[in-house]
């Protein structure tokens, strides 16, 4: 109950605020929060990042094994991605199997790497149809203030761009970096009212009304998309944050 | 999505601009609606969408399990999407997987935003998607019948949802997938929308899009929801126009 007055009070807060054209944090409607971005920050991972995105904070470590293809993509390495939204990082996450939610974060991180086309598979085979390297994308939440989409999906692409396949350890020839040939990255709006929201923090996620996460590439092209939320949005206003993610995530991946 | 080559050569759209199954590019897939199909359930809509067949029905306003799910301002719309073992070629296995709780979770919020959920507190609307046989376009086809069986089942909602795909193949953007053109194809956007005000409430994409091919292939979405949504329309009508079938199960028990 408390937390239903508490979303109305910052609801109120908040709508008053954007009604004068800001933000609880004094940023722009399209400006998303201070980046930080510490590579290689997991040494046991074969690839890591620690992101910071304004209070969010996400660590990614990428772990690659070796296994066996899928059977309709026997010349491909394995993308599989995971997030984990753990207690210590927000009051609302509970411990226990994923639910809903994180698997969704994990869904949509996974969707931005796969259909961005961030790593070439085909070079993480080892032998058709027998062996190839499957690739571990692990999201934790550590401090959790809002957009885990963007956060994770940042963190994940400068976790693959910094990871080196471990060829030597498992007896497979020289290591080598990951192959990675493409940076999506995905930028998520919310809609409080009649604005637009980049980046939202954690409050503006609760009063938001409907979220969107769109990956776009270097081309400025569309390569996922995801809504959420009970609310909606129309054609027009997805349009507006189509152009508001190839705009930002431009700025993003210059630091990726 | 994207890049696997088709077998043996064979292109998803020939050179007379027609696809694998004889459609033109903005063509939906034969789609038809029937409410009211099942006994138990408090509304229910079976669906055939191309070789697409889904059922679904609704249970509720009932008491909320688990009860920590419980809001005291508002019922809960869960849904639960679910695909039969035999539905696909290789058997799935049963029981609910990461994809099928993705869906789940945005059918609920899409179907919350036309539910009166504050007229029924601490309830749940329960709507239970059965996907029998799936052939692309299963979350657009499972949205479609669970508002019509919301509607069968007498719940106040703003409006249906109506649902339908977009997608591209051989560079050309196209309407309503089928599965090849979904396994092979360059991407997919499912769409979930109001016609009558204008509003998405489902959209998810994959794939590569340029933004003017996105603008296409999201107008050819609406404007086959718009399509679909008379045929939702119609199925309740036919429903509750016909003497026959009637409404029997909430008629005259004594």
């Amino acid at each position: 109950m408390s937390k239903d007055v508490m979303a109305d009070l910052k609801r109120d807060h908040i709508m008053k605020l954007l009604s004068k054209g800001k933000r609880v944090d004094g940023r722009k409607f399209d400006e998303p929060r201070p980046l930080t971005i510490e590579k290689d920050f997991i040494k046991s991972a074969e690839g890591s990042a620690r992101v910071h995105l304004g209070d969010t904070d996400v660590v990614v470590g990428v772990k690659l094994m070796v296994g066996q293809p899928f059977a309709d993509t026997p010349n491909k390495g394995v993308l599989t991605t995971n997030a984990e939204l753990k207690p210590l990082a927000n009051e609302s996450f509970e411990s226990g199997p994923p639910d809903k939610r994180s698997i969704e974060v994990a869904r949509v991180i996974d969707r931005g790497i796969r259909e961005g086309k961030a790593v070439d598979m085909e070079k993480l085979c080892i032998e058709p149809e027998k062996e190839v390297w499957i690739m571990f994308v692990d999201v934790h939440a550590i401090d959790y203030d809002g957009n885990l989409f963007d956060a994770g999906n940042i963190a994940a692409m400068a976790a693959l761009k910094s990871a080196v396949v471990p060829a030597k350890r498992a007896g497979k020839g020289e290591d080598y970096p990951l192959p990675v040939s493409h940076v999506p990255i995905s930028v998520t709006a919310v809609k409080i009212g009649e604005h637009i929201l980049v980046d939202p923090t954690y409050d503006e996620e609760i009063v938001a009304e409907a979220r969107l996460t769109v990956a776009t590439n270097e081309k400025g092209d569309i390569c996922a998309m995801q809504k959420g939320g009970d609310g909606s949005l129309t054609p027009d206003e997805v349009l507006r944050v189509v152009e508001l993610s190839r705009k930002v995530g431009a700025d993003i991946r210059s630091k990726v | 999505m994207g890049g696997t080559p088709l077998p043996d050569g064979i292109k998803l759209i020939d050179e007379n601009g027609k696809r694998l199954d004889g459609r033109r590019p903005d063509e939906l897939r034969p789609l038809k609606i029937e409410a009211g199909v099942l006994k138990r359930a408090n509304g229910s809509a079976y669906l055939e969408w191309g070789d697409n067949k889904v059922m679904a029905a609704v249970y509720g306003p009932r008491e909320c399990h688990p009860r920590h799910m419980q809001d005291p301002t508002r019922a809960l719309v869960q849904c639960h999407y679910n695909m039969a073992s035999f539905s696909v070629d290789d058997r799935k296995r049963p029981g609910p997987d990461r994809r099928s709780q993705e869906i789940s979770k945005i059918i609920s919020e899409a179907l919350t935003h036309v539910v009166f959920t504050e007229y029924f507190p601490k309830t749940s609307i329960d709507v239970y998607i059965e996907v029998l046989q799936a052939n692309a376009g299963t979350r657009c086809a499972g949205l479609t019948a669970a508002s019509v069986a919301l509607a069968d089942a007498g719940i106040p909602m703003r409006d249906l949802v109506a649902s339908c795909a977009a997608g591209k193949i051989d560079d050309t953007v196209v309407l309503d997938l089928g599965k090849e053109e979904d396994n092979f194809g360059q991407a997919d956007i499912p769409l979930g929308y109001i016609p009558r005000t204008d509003e998405i409430v489902l959209l998810q994409m994959d794939g590569d899009l340029t933004t003017d091919q996105f603008r296409t292939g999201l107008n050819m979405a609406v404007e086959a929801c718009k399509k679909i949504y008379d045929l939702q329309r119609d199925a309740l009508k036919r429903k509750y126009a016909s003497p026959a079938r009637g409404n029997d199960k909430d008629v005259g028990v004594n």
